[in-house]
């Protein structure tokens, strides 16, 4: 446990000195292309997350570039998805869709995932209340009482979830996940926790791409905000007012 | 009126046991396809993340909405005071009971984690229309309970009248629950639709009444009991009405769709370019399920025959499932409209009609359940006075 | 003859209940495998954990679940961290075998537990990434540490 301890001492005094760098330049670059997203904000691991924050993607599906899958397998890798060569049943968090516009011939390209509704009909259907939203906004699924009816997967206008069709092994530590249950996007809850970026997000800017920007929506300061309030962007099916956490630039 | 008297079956015969075990048999290939389901994880079924129910749930609701409407006959008894139909109350409740409970079974067996039946029973989310059915059911089972100990206990005879009209008014709202979780899914082009609700009361009353019909003239016909014709062609003149006010209901659904421009995709899907949904909406739901039954419940020269009517009430049950499969299976094959205006393709099968093929195991289980709701009825007629000692015609 | 069928009935329940009672035997105490290493103590005295360990976690939980309240002292990772160890052969016993930590314990106190089927049953270093290669762990590992969450590899 003394090892624990020192480890939980590092972190901590790491915590101080990047929160401070941050404070002054706002955003810090770690190595090119790897941007660590307002660490001012990042909570300390014994404080509760808080209303103030909702936390929101925006794909600007001009810069997205077909047949990239960058985002994909970052999240793949991150939440241990394993393909068992059966893509009717195999779970996927994140998927790359084309569009063609039927009257213009418009080709283009976006990833889509939960859209983490502020009004989520997940949450609305689920019997057990394990699908919940987090007071940030956070869409995601209690697996400890998930009864894996799927009833959500009914629910959800986005086709944003799956359900594990079959034992899982080797998951990573942060990301658990077994047969029987639902699950979704999390919006890397266990990185943003701890003031990081999702892994999308993240392999995104790494592939130069900048397609995605994540951030806080509650924050009029906040490159996200900013962005939005710049240049716009759309919810899918806005049409039902679920007030999605993720927006679209381009479509 | 004349006093009826009940007794419970002698059930002693080689073909009453030989009926036990054939069930007993079926419920337990549906254990071990259950078995082999949870075991392996649900990717042995034919089930995935595009259709999420299957087979089980086509199975499952036919049986709920079947069981309330198994009560119809007890109800028009007690709450709409035809005498004739008494004698028939106790069974109708005891079919209403046990095709819950076979549902139930059906419905609670193919959830991802069916060991969780505490965290269901435990956790309520009261927003979720799941939640409240999981109210609905455990009530009616006390409701009709009740409802049927107040008709065997003569000190209790008294309140019968009052506990019919409860159970009465409970099973409508029961399937205004089953109907809503369908018709208040927003997301898919099918569901969204209040009219759901009524209309799954109808088809209730279809589903229930034929297999109450099957039930009784088969309990009545193996035990050697005298069955009259006054009272069967009266059920099977019911049955009729039931069947008309179905195809009524479906007709109302479509046309509303019809008229709606954002639901033209999924009607030409539906009935004209969905391939095997499409057959199966036209010919197992509207022609074997409808026409024809409606045809010979009112065709001449058949009219006492209880062959035709044991074809009646087969051919509703099927048409029964076929409309289960198209509200559930079709209604999910039917792509999601996320981007309108688009053509969309993926590696998630966004933008494509999706394809089903029900595994073996599914189909045992959802035949397992039935065989449950048999198996309770087989069993508690021969331990309990339910059936009439003979519903020969009074003349 | 009805009450024939019910009394024959009832007694197939019956034996059916009292099987697991009849058909058990005695079960050899499980062996613990003590983590080892100076200075290594848990977070709580034994006796408390022995009885407790399933509140903390439970609670830790939720809080993690809800409010994103990510403290290691309750963690199920914090306990799996210590009480995962290899064994003297240097191999990670797995949640499946009786040497595992939880396993050993719970199967003779037969609580059944489903931790396990979500969760790592082991620290993260020893977990396999299946496709991953060593060169790619090094550089999950590089931009983890750059992002300041290095986990317990320190």
């Amino acid at each position: 446990m003394s090892a624990n301890k020192s480890k939980v001492a590092v972190n901590n005094s790491r915590r101080a000195f990047l929160s401070k760098t941050a404070s002054t330049a706002g955003m810090i670059t770690i190595a090119p292309g790897v941007l660590l997203h307002q660490v001012a904000n990042a909570k300390p691991d014994d404080q509760p997350i808080s209303e103030k924050v909702r936390w929101g993607m925006l794909i600007d599906t001009n810069k997205c570039e077909k047949g990239c899958t960058d985002c994909i397998d970052a999240c793949n890798a991150e939440h241990s998805l394993t393909d068992n060569g059966r893509p009717e049943s195999d779970t996927q968090y994140i998927r790359k869709v084309t569009l063609r516009d039927k009257s213009t011939g418009h080709e283009l390209s976006l990833p889509l995932m939960c859209q983490h509704c502020e009004t989520a009909p997940c949450v609305d259907v689920c019997p057990t209340g394990a699908s919940f939203t987090r007071k940030d906004g956070i869409a995601l699924v209690d697996k400890h009482i998930c009864i894996g009816c799927r009833y959500c997967m009914m629910a959800c206008p986005y086709k944003a979830r799956s359900f594990v069709h079959e034992a899982v092994k080797n998951q990573t530590l942060s990301a658990p996940r077994g047969k029987g249950t639902v699950e979704s996007c999390t919006m890397c809850v266990h990185r943003v926790d701890k003031g990081e970026t999702p892994a999308c997000v993240e392999a995104c800017s790494k592939g130069m791409h900048d397609a995605m920007i994540f951030g806080d929506l509650n924050d009029p300061n906040s490159k996200i905000s900013k962005s939005l309030a710049q240049y716009g962007g759309k919810q899918l099916r806005a049409d039902l007012q679920l007030n999605t956490a993720v927006r679209y630039r381009g479509i | 009126m004349k006093k009826i008297e009940y007794s419970a079956i002698k059930g002693n015969s080689l073909g009453y046991y030989g009926l036990l075990g054939g069930l007993g048999l079926l419920m337990l290939i549906g254990l071990l396809a259950v078995w082999h389901m949870e075991h392996q994880g649900h990717w042995v079924t034919g089930m995935n993340n595009q259709i999420v129910w299957g087979m089980p749930h086509v199975f499952a609701v036919f049986l709920i909405v079947a069981a309330s409407g198994a009560l119809n006959v007890a109800s028009v008894a007690s709450v709409f005071r035809k005498e004739e139909y008494e004698p028939l109350a106790r069974l109708s409740g005891l079919l209403a009971i046990a095709l819950l409970a076979g549902g139930l079974v059906v419905l609670l067996l193919d959830l991802g984690r069916p060991d969780r039946l505490i965290v269901a029973m435990t956790y309520y989310n009261f927003k979720s229309i799941f939640a409240w059915n999981i109210i609905l059911y455990t009530g009616f089972f006390a409701i009709v309970g009740i409802y049927i100990w107040f008709m065997m206990d003569h000190n209790m005879y008294k309140f019968k009248k009052t506990a019919g009209m409860a159970a009465f008014v409970w099973r409508l709202i029961l399937t205004t629950g089953t109907g809503s979780i369908f018709g208040f899914l927003v997301a898919r082009s099918a569901y969204d639709a209040a009219l759901l609700a009524p209309m799954f009361i109808v088809m209730s009353f279809a589903f229930g009444l034929a297999i109450f019909i099957l039930v009784l003239m088969a309990s009545y016909h193996w035990s050697g009991r005298e069955l009259g014709d006054e009272i069967v062609a009266r059920l099977r003149n019911l049955l009729g009405v039931f069947i008309a006010a179905v195809l009524y209901f479906v007709a109302v659904y479509h046309l509303t769709n019809l008229y709606i421009t954002e639901h033209h995709g999924f009607e030409k899907f539906i009935l004209m370019e969905g391939g095997s949904y499409t057959k199966i909406f036209w010919i197992g739901q509207i022609i074997l399920g409808g026409l024809i039954p409606l045809a010979l419940v009112y065709a001449p020269g058949v009219k006492n025959c209880r062959k035709t009517l044991s074809l009646i009430c087969a051919l509703v049950i099927l048409g029964g499932l076929a409309t289960m499969y198209t509200v559930i299976i079709a209604g999910q094959a039917y792509p999601l409209q996320i981007f309108p205006g688009y053509e969309v393709t993926s590696s998630f099968f966004d933008g494509v009609v999706n394809d089903y093929t029900p595994s073996i195991y599914e189909i045992a289980l959802g035949v397992g359940g039935v065989a449950v709701s048999l198996l309770i009825v087989a069993f508690v007629i021969k331990v309990l006075p339910f059936l009439p000692k003979s519903l020969a015609d009074s003349k | 003859m009805t009450n024939r069928f019910l009394r024959i009935t009832f007694l197939l329940v019956g034996l059916g209940l009292l099987y697991p009672v009849l058909g058990s035997a005695d079960t050899p105490k499980p062996v613990i495998h003590e983590p080892e290493g100076e200075g290594v103590k848990c977070v709580h005295p034994e006796e408390e954990m022995k009885r407790n360990h399933m509140n903390y976690i439970l609670h830790q939980r939720d809080d993690t679940m809800y409010d994103g309240i990510r403290t290691e002292k309750h963690s199920l990772a914090n306990c799996i961290d210590c009480h995962v160890q290899p064994g003297k052969d240097g191999k990670i016993a797995s949640i499946e075998t009786e040497e595992h930590f939880c396993k050993g314990c719970h199967e003779y106190a037969a609580v059944t537990i489903d931790c396990f089927e979500c969760h790592a049953d082991r620290p993260q270093k020893f977990i396999n990434r299946g496709g991953k290669n060593n060169a790619s762990l090094q550089q999950d590992l590089q931009t983890m540490l750059s992002a300041g969450t290095a986990s317990g590899d320190q």
